[in-house]
């Protein structure tokens, strides 16, 4: 089940690259493959935060074993957008890079959230969840507020051209998905599902 | 359908022309959704025959062309322009029209006349994004009536020695090829020259990032992102070849600077 998961998970960078192969990726390859990674980093984001939501209803703990490798495919997919960004959108070009930073709200958030997942990710091993004890806790929950900075990322980028539905759809369904973890909706979800 | 044109050599191009199908699939014509790819796929509805253009506003002779009498006004010509859109990628593109300024010349412009109003068709049966109201349809441009009359403006029927393709803007369109692309406005159906400046749809819908000017200038910014470089579709030095340097007016500077001499660019954007 585990390895169906990981497949499953690597089938959009997959078709990325069998499109890539293919002459696929249509007029504005570099838009395609920036838009395509960070839809997936969303995607596998909120698809890790089913975990805890999945196990309230199913009262399993196999969901939450499986959250792991899934935050990571959403680090995998992030840090592709964001490289995209940094070498084939800003050629490496370091100052650039920090201008965009500074002046646009919606580069300033992509970028906070990529750095703030960093550290989550670099903690995700048994060895870190042990060592850090209840701090690692703590330190997790950082995912509720990159969410909040993922959607501003998103939402002033399309609202340039004033193209927000698909954003609202993803923002809902985050915003259920944190409401799960708020104590006295999670004991009415759990008591529901018994 | 073959469209037959006489290349003007000073406007032809030392770069080579974006791939036809490029050019073709990858549209913002928000009138078939708001997908680049929507326009290639929806546009097959939309009825370019019978067609008019109504001119009227602050003219001596207000009138209503058909499309078969705009397409014999004057001698078609191939123009290739380079085309920048806001959003940061360009292309090199063969158009085939003429001057706006012989269509213009024929309602005798009066006095009064200070700007050029463009306005595009709006029909939901025919388009399907014109049911979202992302913007406020119909589609509105404008141009000052100088700009509209230098010679670079051409009113447009055909790309690549055919008739302009439905997503591209059939069957008339304009094309400024100094300004951000949404500037040239596609599928026409009524022009008006007026004394005010014209309500401009992106302009209506945030005038903080989409001036009425909408001149290519690499050092005004859209607020969203840089505009110092562009991404060229096509780029024959392949997929991952660098974005190159957005020039000012586009490169058409030596024609058009002119027209805003002593204008604050910064401030008029």
């Amino acid at each position: 089940m585990k390895m169906l998961l990981f497949l499953f998970a690597l089938l959009p960078l997959g078709r990325l690259v069998w499109l890539g192969m293919s002459d696929g990726l249509g007029a504005n390859p570099i838009e395609f493959i920036t838009r395509s990674t960070g839809t997936w980093a969303l995607v596998l984001l909120c698809i890790t935060l089913t975990m805890t939501p999945l196990r309230l209803i199913t009262g399993s703990t196999f969901w939450i074993k499986q959250r792991r490798m899934l935050g990571l495919f959403c680090f995998l997919y992030a840090s592709l957008h964001f490289l995209i960004w940094l070498a084939l959108d800003q050629g490496f070009d370091l100052d650039a890079m920090l201008h965009d930073v500074v002046k646009r709200p919606f580069i300033t958030m992509g970028f906070l959230s990529y750095l703030l997942l960093v550290p989550l990710a670099l903690t995700s091993s048994h060895w870190a969840q042990k060592k850090l004890g209840r701090r690692w806790a703590l330190l997790h929950r950082l995912i509720y507020f990159i969410v909040g900075t993922v959607i501003l990322h998103y939402w002033w980028h399309k609202a340039g051209k004033n193209d927000v539905n698909i954003v609202e759809i993803y923002a809902t369904i985050l915003a259920l998905l944190l409401l799960c973890r708020i104590p006295s909706i999670k004991t009415k979800v759990q008591s529901l599902f018994r | 359908e073959k469209l037959a044109a006489t290349a003007n050599p000073l406007y032809s191009s030392k770069v080579d022309v974006t791939p036809y199908k490029s050019a073709t699939t990858y549209n913002n014509f928000y009138e078939f959704g708001t997908d680049k790819t929507d326009p290639a796929a929806y546009a097959s509805s939309l009825q370019t025959r019978p067609w008019t253009i109504t001119i009227d506003g602050l003219v001596k002779k207000p009138q209503t062309l058909d499309i078969d009498a705009l397409l014999k006004l004057a001698p078609m010509e191939e123009r290739i322009y380079r085309m920048r859109c806001v959003e940061g990628w360009s292309m090199v593109i063969p158009w085939d029209g003429y001057s706006l300024s012989k269509l213009l010349s024929k309602v005798e412009p009066l006095g009064s006349a200070k700007y050029v109003e463009f306005i595009s068709l709006a029909d939901s049966k025919q388009m399907p994004g014109v049911k979202s109201s992302i913007i406020e349809w119909p589609y509105r441009e404008g141009l000052r009536l100088d700009e509209a009359m230098n010679p670079l403006t051409l009113l447009t029927f055909g790309m690549y020695g055919e008739l302009l393709p439905k997503q591209n803007g059939a069957p008339v369109r304009i094309v400024v090829p100094w300004k951000y692309g949404f500037k040239s406005a596609k599928s026409i159906i009524k022009i008006r020259l007026t004394e005010e400046m014209p309500k401009t749809s992106w302009n209506m819908f945030d005038a903080h990032e989409y001036g009425f000017y909408s001149n290519v200038n690499p050092t005004v910014d859209h607020p969203r992102w840089s505009q110092a470089t562009e991404r060229r579709i096509g780029d024959s030095k392949g997929v991952f070849a660098p974005k190159i340097k957005t020039e000012m007016f586009n490169g058409y500077g030596d024609q058009v600077a002119s027209m805003y001499s002593g204008m604050d660019l910064k401030k008029y954007y």
